[in-house]
Parts: C-alpha cells; sequence; structure tokens
C-alpha cells in the first residue's frame, strides 16, 4: 500500500475550518493514517458509497410510503428496490473484501469496553445492512409485487402473496430501519468523540486527509 | 329444455358418424371452479389481479362445436388489482370509471375448431362504452360431467380507454394486460349414447 498522505492534501477551506473547530488546548497531532492505521481505499470507497446509498434510500422509503398512488410512486418505489439490491450486493462485496483485508488496529488507549461496543455496534450494523434489504424483498414478495432488479433481472419470490405477512414484514422493515438508524447515529457520534475529544486517528482512518490536514496544519 | 327432445336425436345421429363420441352439451357456469385474472405490467413488474365476480352463459357441444355460443360478464367492482389502494385507483374515471361503466361484457360471434380440443372464440368485448373484435385460442378439457374452457389473450387497456390521465404512459403501466381465463361448465344435460 502507497503512502497517500504524499500525494494529496486537504482543500484550504477544509484546513482551515478543522483549526476553527479545534480548541487550542487539545491541539495534539492527530495520527497521520498510514497502512497500518488506514482502511484500504476499496474499504473507504464501499464505505461511503453504501453510507450515501442506505441515507438516501432511507429518505426516499421515508417520502414515499405515503404518498397517493400514482405513476410517480410506482417510479419511486421501483428505484427504493433497485438501490436496496444494490446496496445488498454491494455490502457482500464489502464483507468479502473486509474478511480478506484485516481493519487497521484501534489505538492502544482505547479502553476494552469502548472496544466491546464498538465490535458490537459494527457487527449489528452488517447485520442490519443485510436484514433491512432482505426484509424489504420479502415483503414486496409477500404483498405481490414482485422486485425486478432495474427492470430487467426479476428476483425470485421465495414468499406467495400473502396481506397479512406482507404488513407484518413492513413493520419489521421499518423496525429494522429505525434500528439501524439509531445505530448510524451512535457510529457517526462515537466517529466524531474520536475525532474532537479523544484525537486519536480513528476518524481519519475512514477520512484519510483528516489526519493529514492536522499535519498540514500543526507539524 | 329444447335440449331434452334433442339429446336423444343427437346421440342417435353422433353414434353413426363418430362411435363412442358422447353428445354431451356444457352450459352451466361453476362460478366456484372458475377464475379470471389478469397480469399488468408496471415498472415492468407482473402484478396479478383477478375479478371475483362474473357470469356467462355458454352452450358448447363438443360435436357441434361452430354452434357454441358464450357470453361473460363481469362485475368490475369485484376486481383486486393487487393492493387496496390500487382497487380503488381502477374504479376511477381514469381507469375502469366503474360506478358508470359497472359491468364488462364479452359476446362471441363465432367458434372454429383448431384440431384436437382447442378452438378459436370471437367475438366482441365491450369496456367503458368502447367495443371491439377479440378473438382467442381455448383448449377445452373434458372430465366426465364438466368441461374447463381455458385460455389466456391479451388486451390493450388503451383500445378501451382504461387508464388515462397520468396513467396514459405506458412507461409506468403497460398498455398489454393479459387476462387468463378458466371456465368450468357443468352439463345440463348428459345424452346416452
Amino acid at each position: 500500500m502507497w503512502d497517500i498522505s504524499l500525494s494529496v492534501r486537504a482543500p484550504r477551506k477544509l484546513r482551515v475550518l478543522a483549526k476553527i473547530a479545534l480548541p487550542a488546548r487539545t491541539m495534539t497531532p492527530i495520527p497521520v493514517p498510514d497502512s497500518k492505521t488506514s482502511y484500504t481505499r476499496v474499504a473507504i470507497g464501499l464505505h461511503w458509497l453504501i453510507a450515501a446509498a442506505i441515507i438516501g434510500s432511507f429518505a426516499v422509503g421515508l417520502y414515499m410510503v405515503d404518498l397517493p398512488l400514482s405513476p410517480q410512486k410506482l417510479r419511486i418505489y421501483s428505484w427504493h428496490k433497485w438501490a436496496g439490491v444494490t446496496i445488498f450486493l454491494c455490502v457482500v462485496l464489502r464483507l468479502g473484501w473486509r474478511l480478506g483485508h484485516r481493519p487497521p488496529e484501534l489505538p492502544a488507549a482505547m479502553p476494552a469496553w469502548q472496544r466491546s461496543l464498538a465490535g458490537a455496534t459494527h457487527v449489528l450494523l452488517y447485520l442490519l445492512m443485510f436484514a433491512v434489504p432482505l426484509s424489504g424483498w420479502l415483503m414486496s414478495s409477500a404483498k405481490g409485487f414482485q422486485t425486478v432488479w432495474f427492470g430487467v433481472l426479476p428476483l425470485p419470490d421465495l414468499l406467495d402473496k400473502d396481506k397479512e405477512l406482507g404488513d407484518l414484514l413492513l413493520q419489521l422493515h421499518m423496525l429494522l430501519n429505525f434500528s439501524m438508524a439509531s445505530l448510524v447515529f451512535i457510529h457517526v457520534g462515537a466517529a466524531l468523540k474520536h475525532h474532537f475529544f479523544d484525537r486519536d486517528g480513528v476518524l481519519a482512518r475512514m477520512i484519510p486527509f483528516l489526519g493529514q490536514s492536522q499535519r498540514g496544519e500543526f507539524r | 329444455m329444447k335440449y331434452r327432445l334433442l339429446g336423444p336425436a343427437l346421440a342417435g345421429a353422433l353414434l353413426s358418424l363418430a362411435p363412442g363420441a358422447q353428445a354431451i352439451e356444457f352450459t352451466q357456469l361453476q362460478p366456484g371452479k372458475s377464475s379470471l385474472g389478469f397480469v399488468s405490467k408496471q415498472m415492468n413488474v407482473p402484478v396479478e389481479g383477478s375479478f371475483k365476480s362474473f357470469r356467462s352463459k355458454l352452450s358448447f357441444d363438443p360435436a357441434k362445436p361452430a354452434a357454441a355460443k358464450a357470453e361473460l360478464e363481469i362485475d368490475l367492482a369485484s376486481i383486486d388489482a393487487g393492493s387496496k389502494d390500487a382497487d380503488e385507483e381502477v374504479a376511477s374515471k381514469d381507469w375502469f370509471n366503474t360506478k358508470t361503466f359497472p359491468v364488462a361484457k364479452f359476446v362471441s360471434t363465432s367458434v372454429k375448431p383448431l384440431g384436437g380440443n382447442r378452438y378459436e372464440i370471437a367475438g366482441k368485448m365491450s369496456i367503458k362504452g368502447r367495443t371491439q373484435d377479440l378473438s382467442t385460442p381455448v383448449t377445452v378439457t373434458q372430465q366426465g360431467n364438466s368441461a374447463t374452457f381455458e385460455g389466456s389473450l391479451v388486451l390493450k387497456r388503451a383500445d378501451y380507454d382504461i387508464g388515462g390521465g397520468v396513467w396514459a404512459d405506458f412507461g409506468t403501466v403497460a398498455n398489454e394486460v393479459q387476462i387468463k381465463f378458466r371456465l368450468v361448465a357443468s352439463a345440463s344435460k348428459a345424452a346416452a349414447k
């Protein structure tokens, strides 16, 4: 793995922002990520791609459920389902990549309970990244609306049409989504806490230029 | 009732023409065993639906297929279009306008044997005040005292002004709608050999 810190510098605006956001007394340099302390580029790319897709699909999902029936509603539902299938496949790729590429070590100073909590949050997030699209797919089947990926590739219906089961799966899909939203909230909160309070480089593992901006400013 | 008199005479005539054939005429629709379904494509996704309430007047004698007749009346309010939202939507003026046009009707004009147990039935289909010519192959399966008439055909919804307004674009709901029918009729009077 090459050291990207040599070739990329954060834009000036961001560096200025970082300076404003950080109180002077805590200005110990954030460790610069390298191949041992940073995720791989593929892992970083998949993380942010999936994050954006999940947040977008979640928002679309909230918006679309109460729409009155219209061609636009049918289109949005289809797009939401296509996005779900796509996210699922990206998560499969991501998990495969992760199994072959160990994530960077956590800071040595991190207490054991925080490590356990972080581990548990990540495991649950992975489970939900599979469970949310799966529950949507099953719900579609039970409601009698097959999922046809991009209008081209039909996914098999694992369940027969069953209105009550469909309504139950809708509840499950929502429950799983709100569980995921809560975990994402915790996940983001923890990342920000590591960056702004602990200043231990944990967030820079996933946003490499954060570490560099610190080096650029405070060396 | 006229068949009661006609039956034995017919059977006699048939015996000489086609030994083993049984003169039998199917006239009584069995609603519980019959079904009338359709498949529409929404965003290229096939969505199943059906009509729960329909009536048929028919007469079919396998020995005289050309004389067969069929009439089918469908109560459009009995639709199951796949979801509650859809059921309400298709009753609206853009779709079936069910209040003004509660019944769709098919009346046969001719029946032609296609060989084996297949026949082609032609007729006039009226939905929402529009009448179109229609023809479709039908497979007839005879089982004892009843016969099953099965087939499928494709209607174009625009031919009947079904789904106008915002729905007129075929990109979300396709113009072609596949109709699948399975009508079971029993014989009102089976003539002995």
